[in-house]
């Protein structure tokens, strides 16, 4: 028997809960960052309610420092957050045909790397209630967090703020390693992203050049560079 | 700043957020065919979350050494198939036994 709606929202909620946690943890040490990149605390937890991306706030709050140009901060965000394309992709085929667009809208802000993980693995159709039990539960997490941990950078001995400031990044490689684990080409083209990242990082040639605009020619140029040489096969990417 | 941060974090970041993830929920009910498209959507998130860490992780804390060794070990604990949590935590746990461990020698 399917599961009604209110059975699918607490689902979610209680799939949130690990989610919850995790955001907490790397929201704490994001806001660490906010108050290093001169935002202040409410900023962060305003920028968290509305973005609720970690790579995302992280570059914006980068470029924000580096007082860019909005057009910088555009063309970051969409390359910072181009794999939500593909992932609202995913999920516009695992919803019932019928599924309202103020549900898809309202679906729209759940899109992470973690809430698309568990509700693309539902079996079946996606109720979008099952999502929004999610969001429900991870998003005050992120929030929360990012507001604790811009106060909390105040006051935590430096030992500490140094331990977590190492944790954003911690996140980034949880994303990265399982599909370079599974796949040789991935493998490599992390290697090559370390290694053109260090050099664009140490040649003075391109010391004029903001992070935010290093990080969308490297991962514009290695990327395509990597889809032409090493084009996927077809269900490849169900991911 | 020269810039309004209310228009950097709700127009440039929220604001373009939303739209990069309603976007295909809402207009694209087709697959998309292009390979090259395709293979270029895949590749596109893992390069920069990887372009991203290094070298920047190296001078996120208060010495390059426990940065490094933070590195290695959270990729090991990733190739070990851990949660993204366990994998945070055990980068933090590093950098703050290896700062500790520093604070003795010096």
């Amino acid at each position: 028997m399917p599961l009604t709606h209110r059975q699918s929202f607490f689902k979610g909620a209680k799939d949130g809960i690990p989610i919850f946690l995790g955001y907490f943890a790397v929201a704490l040490t994001l806001g660490i960052h906010v108050k290093e990149y001169g935002l202040t605390p409410l900023q962060g937890m305003l920028a968290s309610l509305t973005n609720n991306t970690s790579a995302g706030e992280f570059i914006g709050f980068q470029t924000i420092a580096e007082d860019a140009g909005y057009w910088v901060l555009i063309i970051a965000e969409i390359v910072a957050n181009a794999r939500y394309l593909l992932m609202s992709f995913a999920l516009s085929q695992k919803l019932p045909a019928e599924t309202p667009i103020w549900q898809r809208l309202l679906m729209g802000h759940g899109v992470t790397d973690e809430i698309f993980g568990i509700s693309i693995a539902v079996p079946g159709k996606l109720d979008p209630f099952y999502t929004y039990g999610a969001i429900a539960v991870a998003v005050p997490g992120w929030t929360g967090g990012t507001f604790l941990g811009a106060i909390l950078g105040n006051i935590l001995p430096v030992s500490i703020v140094s331990a977590l400031s190492v944790g954003l990044y911690g996140m980034f490689i949880a994303a990265f390693i399982p599909p370079a684990k599974k796949d040789k080409i991935m493998a490599g083209l992390i290697i090559v992203s370390f290694a053109l990242s260090l050099l664009f990082a140490k040649l003075p040639i391109f010391a004029h050049i903001q992070d935010g605009v290093k990080i969308i020619i490297l991962t514009v140029v290695i990327s395509a560079a990597a889809a032409l040489i090493f084009p996927r096969k077809e269900n490849e990417d169900a991911a | 700043m020269q810039h309004n941060v209310y228009i950097y974090i709700f127009v440039c970041m929220a604001l373009v957020t939303y739209i990069i993830r309603i976007l295909p929920l809402t207009l694209i009910r087709r697959e998309i065919k292009n390979r090259f498209i395709r293979s270029f959507l895949y590749y596109v998130p893992y390069v920069t979350l990887a372009v991203m860490t290094f070298p920047a992780i190296l001078s996120a804390t208060q010495s390059p050494i426990s940065a490094a060794l933070a590195l290695g070990v959270s990729i090991l604990v990733a190739l070990f198939g851990k949660s993204l949590f366990q994998v945070a935590l055990s980068g933090c746990a590093t950098v703050f036994i290896v700062e500790l461990i520093m604070s003795f020698i010096k």
